[in-house]
């Protein structure tokens, strides 16, 4: 994975000690909150519904065994033993302190992390395939794009105060694994007569006004990647809309002007912008791919595993998903287990899973935007002992991509702009659902749970999704069916009136039941949802 | 009102900048204003007349005037560029890196602070209208 | 009845105006009346709180109650993981 020079290490330490300096200026009152505010969040520093939290960027969602245990030791000492893993692949912890801040980042900066445009309205953490360098379908590994345009979007003079945040992802595969299209941009690298470049898209996303991102260029190679993007950047800071905060998204912009439009303006900016010469060498975009280069795999490992322990078995075929190298396997540690808080795991297994890493990934983890987390590279012959490990720690829950591995923010139990609990009703549909063979039965089905129209718990993109909002005082809630994130995106959409929180239990049973009662051979419940449509559904809920 | 900050060696341009449009409609201005919603492309033929350019930044969130300067820069506008307005002293790094060569700053900026935040960073990342190398030209000489 | 509430500055944690202070207990939390926004105003700029603001309350006899389960989950923690609230002891059923 990437490792830092002189000049990254020199870039993140300067952020340390701005912090520090700006932090010192609101303690000692010479900002106010309304000037501190975007200074904080673009450091990914929040105050939230209980105290101040603290976003860790974990660029496309790759990161250490040292880097881990480095997130497990900010849990203890900084805060209450435990973190939370995002959607966006980072983490995020909830009882931070603001004086102590800066002395956590000057923490983070020794393992090479920081927070940097964790927040705020600016370029976000690059998100990537969590398989990158490790899937057998990918063209190529995508993070050498990803961290090209890391260091690019840091601290970037022009885009620091677009008209709202703004989320890249790259991918590699034709399988999209991270919801591309739903990214203000989206990057899918391709070859095209032997030669690596990106189909970009853009202006899709969640939130309010969900929607898929058109392609507005079909091919475009690393020499010009950064041209091209900040052509992409510079249209939108320019033209997206200021007036209304629920508009400022560059989806809306380009819904407003039409894709053509803006591609037009795109192209002629970057004319304009390829000029100038921001286009790092070749020989940069070679340095940070040498970083990328597969581990040293043992060429003869075997493929060969016993199965005889049952749950050993389940685990396997549910969790752990073929690697491009032979005697290898990529693991999923899913961090879902019934009861479990959807994302959340404590110091100790953040620890049991960094070691895990150093022993059996050749030192590499990486963050889910399912809120899991993978271990890449283990070799096939190691399975058994990382199985017997996680579970030890509670972290061999066998529901990979099944009902119960539901996406949920964390809603009004720690989020200010939530409107209704998300965790509650994950934790009472997992335990619903929790008989290994009735979720297996069932087969893929991503669920989905946001608190709040803003989205972050992806339920526009949930096969089921859910959607928590604030009916007269009291949580309520509406379940949304057929939406997607993957390369077959769509968006999901309302059944009707909402249910209570025991209500939307019942509502999600009844629709599974539907499904096992239509389904063809071989459907998962997103396809017999597009083939029979919603009729069947909003008949066993309301008729 | 703080004090107007400059970073240039010439004497400071007195004469009061015009509206776009006033200076558009034929005026001999060679001062002009530009508002957030406005294209500063339009001045692109009249670069030689001007010798001040005023960028407004009605509110610091407002990110706009950023694109402004680096269009003009790009367009080889080499005249006073100043940002008027809610401009904080966080900011000032980046309007410097984006062509800013003057500030009007709506208030008092503390000059100890400014100073620090100038110097922070040693490396940028990226190329923009400052001159400053990125490192990745650093790295590959 | 009104209460004002906001985040300790340094800490971040949840406080309620007392009528001459600010408490982390709900329960310690004065009926400010009209005197809300004067006394946030006074509060504020002294940075003895911050991102302050005014919320309705019913006053019952085990103390102030907030209107809103929003401020019910402020005041007492997250009802996920009751170990980490005020009253460990609760049950998670009394913000609804």
């Amino acid at each position: 994975m990437y490792q830092y020079d002189k000049y990254d290490q020199s870039i993140v330490d300067a952020r340390v000690e701005e912090f520090r300096d700006q932090v010192k200026r609101r303690l000692a009152g010479e900002i106010t909150e309304d000037q501190f505010k975007p200074l904080r969040l673009m450091n990914g520093l929040y105050l939230q519904l209980h105290a101040y939290m603290l976003r860790v960027a974990v660029p496309y969602g790759t990161l250490s065994g040292p880097q881990m245990h480095m997130l497990a030791h900010i849990a203890r000492k900084y805060d209450r033993g435990y973190g939370h893993f995002t959607t966006r692949q980072n983490i995020q912890y909830n009882w931070i302190k603001l004086d102590e801040c800066p002395d956590i980042l000057a923490e983070l900066a020794t393992v090479e992390m920081h927070a940097i445009q964790t927040s705020g309205n600016c370029i976000r953490n690059i998100s990537s395939d969590q398989y990158a360098g490790a899937a057998a379908d990918e063209v190529a590994d995508p993070r050498p794009w990803a961290e090209l345009l890391r260091q690019w979007s840091t601290f970037h003079p022009e885009f620091t105060y677009l008209p709202r945040k703004f989320k890249i992802a790259v991918i590699a595969a034709d399988e999209d694994r991270a919801a591309m299209r739903l990214h203000d941009i989206g990057i899918q690298l391709v070859k095209k007569d032997g030669v690596l470049g990106g189909r970009i898209f853009v202006g899709g996303g969640m939130g309010r006004t969900p929607m898929i991102a058109p392609e507005i260029k079909n091919f475009v190679t690393a020499d010009d990647l950064l041209s091209y993007v900040e052509a992409c950047l510079r249209v939108y800071n320019r033209y997206g809309r200021r007036d209304n905060i629920y508009k400022a998204r560059i989806k809306i912009l380009i819904h407003e002007i039409g894709a053509d439009e803006y591609r037009r303006q795109v192209e002629e900016e970057f004319v304009a912008v390829k000029a100038l010469g921001i286009d790092p060498p070749q020989a940069e975009f070679d340095r940070i791919t040498a970083f990328f280069a597969p581990p040293a795999f043992d060429a003869g490992a075997s493929d060969a595993i016993d199965r005889t322990d049952p749950d050993f078995a389940v685990w396997l075929d549910q969790n752990v998903k073929p690697h491009k190298q032979p005697g290898y396997a990529i693991v999923n540690i899913s961090l879902k287990k019934t009861g479990d808080i959807p994302g959340d795991a404590s110091a100790d297994q953040i620890d049991v899973m960094a070691d895990l890493a150093t022993k059996y990934s050749f030192d590499e983890l990486r963050v889910t935007h399912a809120q899991n987390i993978v271990l890449p590279h283990v070799a096939v012959r190691d399975l058994p002992e990382v199985w017997r490990t996680l579970d030890a720690a509670g972290l061999a829950a066998a529901n990979l991509d099944l009902i119960t591995d539901i996406i949920a923010c964390p809603g009004l139990d720690y989020c200010s702009l939530a409107n209704a609990r998300s965790i509650p009703v994950a934790q009472k549909i997992a335990s619903r659902f929790a008989d290994q063979g009735r979720q297996r039965d069932l087969g893929e089905l991503k669920l989905k749970i946001s608190g709040c129209i803003n989205a972050c718990g992806h339920h526009h993109a949930g096969h089921i999704g859910i959607l928590g909002v604030d009916k007269k005082g009291t949580e309520n809630y509406q379940l949304l069916l057929g939406g997607s994130g993957a390369e077959d995106a769509s968006l999901g959409k309302i059944t009707g009136p909402g249910f209570d929180e025991d209500g939307i239990v019942d509502a999600v049973e009844k629709v599974t039941n539907v499904y096992l009662g239509v389904r063809a051979d071989g459907e998962r419940f997103l396809d017999t949802y597009r083939r029979v449509g919603m009729e069947p559904f909003k008949e066993a809920l309301y008729g | 009102m703080g004090d107007l900050l400059r970073y240039r060696d010439d004497a400071a341009h007195e004469e009061p900048a015009v509206t776009l449009d006033a200076f558009l409609g034929a005026s001999n201005a060679t001062a002009v204003r530009i508002e957030p919603g406005e294209d500063a492309r339009a001045l692109l033929p009249h670069l030689d007349r001007i010798a001040l350019v005023e960028v407004a930044f009605p509110a610091y969130r407002d990110g706009r005037g950023y694109s402004t300067a680096r269009v003009l820069r790009e367009a080889g506008y080499t005249g006073e560029l100043r940002a008027e307005g809610d401009v904080l002293v966080d900011q000032v790094p980046l309007m410097r890196r984006c062509g800013f060569d003057s500030f009007a700053p709506r208030a008092e900026i503390d000059s100890a602070t400014l100073k620090a935040s100038l110097e922070r960073y040693e490396f940028v990342y990226q190329g923009a209208a400052d001159g400053a190398v990125p490192v990745w030209k650093l790295r590959h000489g | 009845m009104k209460l004002l509430t906001g985040n300790d500055l340094p800490s971040g944690d949840v406080i309620w105006w007392t009528g001459s202070g600010w408490s982390r207990h709900v329960e310690d939390a004065a009926d400010t009346g009209t005197d809300g926004e004067a006394i946030l105003a006074v509060e504020q700029a002294a940075r003895r709180v911050n991102g302050a603001y005014v919320i309705d309350a019913a006053a019952t006899p085990d103390g102030p109650r907030p209107a809103h389960i929003k401020e019910r989950i402020r005041a007492l923690g997250p009802t996920v993981r009751m170990d980490l609230t005020l009253k460990p002891e609760v049950s998670p059923e009394v913000v609804l």
